[in-house]
């Protein structure tokens, strides 16, 4: 070749042919001198190499044992399978200094527990001849329980690992948007049961570490105090093995959205001295407050609040409906974590007063933006509340007598009530324990609070998924519109999805993309 | 007709042999069976004598020779030459000679015309060797290899090649030597044509490990089938074709 390119006339080579040293047949010469036929006959590379494997397979979850001690779910005749059986080769081919070159199955019957690969080697032999060859492998599959269906065949209710979700209020509120979120992110996915229970629920695992991301799972969506604890269940004294049952006890702080609160001294300290009375404005994993005299906000991450644990002076149960008589502007719109306010003078009257006394009140609220005279407004009615707390008798500023927190439109719901809506909600698994008493329509009418809280917040619905309901003529709703113009507070269409093929309990269909909540309620 | 032989287990009898037309030298070795297969073919003939050269037993790669005379390394003592002058015939002359490449048999491949030379023979080498020898020296590789003698065994009536030597090569080392040329292989396969057999006129002796096919390719070349025409009927074929395993 370097004469060739130096421009030296070279001559053509060809090849001549020579006999085969072993049958006498014509052939190019090669590295061995032999033909091909005879150097098969000669040699065999296969020698030496395995030709029947041992597969052991769990017959219930169809998986395969890798060695020592992984189970790794595989497909008859896929790919993956192919890898695992090459595998196991790996070592004897070295040895025998042989390279794979190719390999592909040999079907066979599913319940024949045969395996069949055809291999294809090549091997050096002689003074450089390379040779291949092709040989077939069969693996015996050895039918032998995997560990984790042994242990679930031998008792299904057994569980390791136990976390125990407490929320010491009254209502259940957290709880029904903790299971939305739940089965949003799929975290309770590796739970072996879920038992629900008084003022919380409790998850069982069947391994500490699932119950350990469970927890971490919570500790990011609400502020919360965590702690564990195990117990000695057997003990294997010849291996050292110890087996222990792991508890987990979560407790979810009781401040929750659209609480009143009186702060103490201290929390208020810490959050740049707000007023005593705030409004809880939202609570993921760290908790927003917001002083509706002078829009001042504050966050509390859970370590901060657990180290000045209050409790809130009123809840969402307590709220009273007011009607605004009057309503003046007082600021221009003010941004506040994400929020628009607008703070106003206000002059209510409670409606349980209105037409029967004059009893009005001229408050301060953060609601200007939302309010018009005539205008129903939900608030707390410090003024005729009989509170019980410590920090509000010893604080001696001013203390307003009402609190406005949102909106009513509940006289429009009237003319929706009993109609369905046009979104379903998903429900977790879970068992109730017979022993507590149930009140049923407790239950139906907070959990249909929370579906018109759904409504009314876009941002509660982002980490939510809403599921189109089949059963929902749009027809209906066309009619029922507000006569002055305002819309009810409802659900986007874009935002619904439709649910997974696998939930049997619904019928929707195509998959529509989520985006986010789209502010479309009432201005 | 070919005869198969091995010398102590080792089938490059080559190495340990030399044969021309007028003598034989074999190594020593621990028994007698080498020496004796020789002597059973050829002791009426030609005399075959045992030797040493430099107190080494590769008696075939170190040396080079015809009917005219022998040509041995420098390594060579002075009682082994005075030995082998002694044995040999008088019109063969026997010359040490004083060679860089002292492996002479494998550098030099001859008949009693001509020679194929290692291309980087010295020039009073090659002069030395139209003398004593009586050859016409061409220096040539064979199949791209300088070592012309181990991969090439001639005699005056053929000669076999390496196997992979290409046709055109072919016809040109024909042309040179002006015998018939094959390429071929001997002992199962090997490449070493003249490490593995030595061949006169009209025998030939390879390794045991020469399968059929490779003897009756030598009888062929070598014409050794007691007539000049190569292929003949099966009568001629027989011996070749029918194995004898000892």
């Amino acid at each position: 070749m370097m004469a060739q390119d130096a421009g030296m006339f070279t001559v053509h080579q060809t090849i001549g042919s020579v006999l085969c040293c072993k049958c006498g047949i014509r052939m190019q010469p090669n590295a061995a001198n032999m033909c091909v036929k005879c150097l098969r006959s000669e040699v065999d590379i296969t020698e030496g190499l395995l030709k029947r494997l041992v597969l052991v397979h769990c017959p219930e979850c169809e998986s395969y044992l890798q060695p020592p001690r992984t189970w790794v779910k595989l497909q008859l005749e896929s790919k993956e399978l192919l890898t695992f059986c090459l595998k196991k080769l790996q070592k004897n081919m070295n040895i025998n200094k042989v390279k794979l070159v190719n390999a592909e199955f040999i079907w066979t019957e599913p319940h024949s527990k045969r395996v069949k690969v055809k291999v294809s080697v090549q091997k050096e032999v002689y003074n450089g001849a390379i040779l291949e060859q092709s040989y077939l492998i069969e693996y015996v599959q050895q039918d032998h329980m995997c560990e984790s269906c042994s242990r679930v065949a031998a008792n299904p209710d057994q569980w390791v690992a136990a976390v125990q979700l407490r929320q010491h209020v009254s209502h259940r509120r957290t709880f029904f948007y903790l299971e939305q979120l739940i089965l949003r992110h799929g975290a309770a996915a590796r739970a072996v049961r879920i038992k629900q229970m008084d003022h919380g629920i409790d998850f069982y695992f069947s391994n500490r570490s699932h119950g350990n991301k469970f927890v971490e799972f919570i500790g990011k969506v609400a502020p919360v105090k965590s702690r564990s604890d195990k117990q000695l269940v057997s003990h294997d004294s010849k291996s050292n093995n110890y087996n222990y049952k792991y508890t987990f006890s979560v407790e979810i702080s009781p401040i929750c959205h659209e609480d009143l609160i009186c702060l103490p001294p201290k929390a208020a300290a810490i959050l740049g001295n707000i007023g005593p009375i705030v409004i809880c404005t939202k609570v993921t994993n760290s908790i927003a407050l917001l002083d509706p005299l002078t829009l001042k906000f504050g966050f509390l991450d859970a370590e901060q609040y657990w180290r000045t644990s209050f409790k809130s002076l009123l809840t969402s149960r307590q709220l009273v409906e007011y009607i605004v008589l009057d309503i003046e502007a007082v600021s221009s719109e003010i941004t506040v974590g994400g929020m628009k306010y607008v703070l106003a003078d206000a002059q209510v009257a409670r409606v349980s007063d209105f037409g029967k006394n004059d009893t009005q009140f001229s408050i301060r609220t953060h609601l200007g933006h939302l309010l018009k005279p005539g205008d129903l407004a939900l608030g707390y009615d410090l003024y005729g509340a009989n509170s019980n707390d410590m920090e509000l008798d010893r604080y001696k500023g001013y203390i307003p007598e009402v609190v406005l927190i949102k909106k009513s439109y509940e006289e429009k719901r009237q003319k929706r009530r009993g109609k369905p809506r046009s979104w379903k909600l998903k429900s977790l698994n879970m068992e109730v324990d017979d022993k507590i008493k149930v009140n049923e329509d407790k239950n139906d009418a907070e959990y249909e609070n929370f579906l018109k809280d759904l409504e009314e917040n876009p941002e509660l619905r982002f980490n939510i998924s809403l599921y189109q309901n089949k059963d929902y003529q749009p027809s209906e709703v066309a009619s029922v519109t507000e006569d002055d113009g305002q819309p009810i507070p409802s659900v986007p269409d874009d935002e619904l999805l439709a649910a997974d093929l696998l939930a049997a309990e619904f019928d929707d269909l195509d998959l529509i993309e989520d985006g986010d909540g789209e502010d479309d309620m009432a201005e | 007709m070919a005869t198969r032989l091995q010398f102590e287990n080792s089938c490059e009898i080559g190495a340990f042999s030399k044969l021309t037309n007028a003598y034989c030298l074999t190594a020593i070795g621990g028994s007698e069976n080498f020496y004796s297969a020789f002597e059973a073919e050829l002791a009426d003939v030609i005399p075959v004598v045992k030797t040493s050269i430099g107190g080494t037993r590769l008696v075939g790669f170190l040396s080079v020779g015809n009917k005219n005379g022998l040509l041995l390394p420098h390594t060579t003592t002075d009682q082994e030459l005075q030995h082998l002058r002694n044995s040999l015939p008088d019109q063969v002359v026997v010359q040490r000679i004083e060679e860089k490449l002292s492996a002479l048999g494998n550098c030099i491949a001859c008949n009693d015309h001509v020679a194929l030379a290692h291309t980087d023979l010295d020039k009073e080498t090659e002069e030395l060797l139209a003398d004593v020898l009586g050859v016409e020296v061409f220096r040539q590789t064979v199949a791209g290899n300088v070592l012309s003698g181990s991969y090439c065994a001639l005699s005056n009536r053929g000669g076999l090649v390496h196997p992979h030597t290409s046709i055109e090569d072919l016809d040109e080392l024909s042309t040179l030597l002006q015998v018939p040329l094959v390429a071929g292989t001997v002992n199962r396969g090997s490449e070493a044509i003249a490490a593995g057999m030595v061949v006169n006129d009209w025998t030939a002796f390879c390794g045991s490990d020469t399968t059929a096919t490779e003897l009756s390719v030598i009888d062929n070349v070598f014409m050794l089938r007691g007539d000049t025409r190569p292929g003949d009927g099966f009568d001629g074929m027989r011996k070749s074709l029918l194995d004898s395993y000892k």
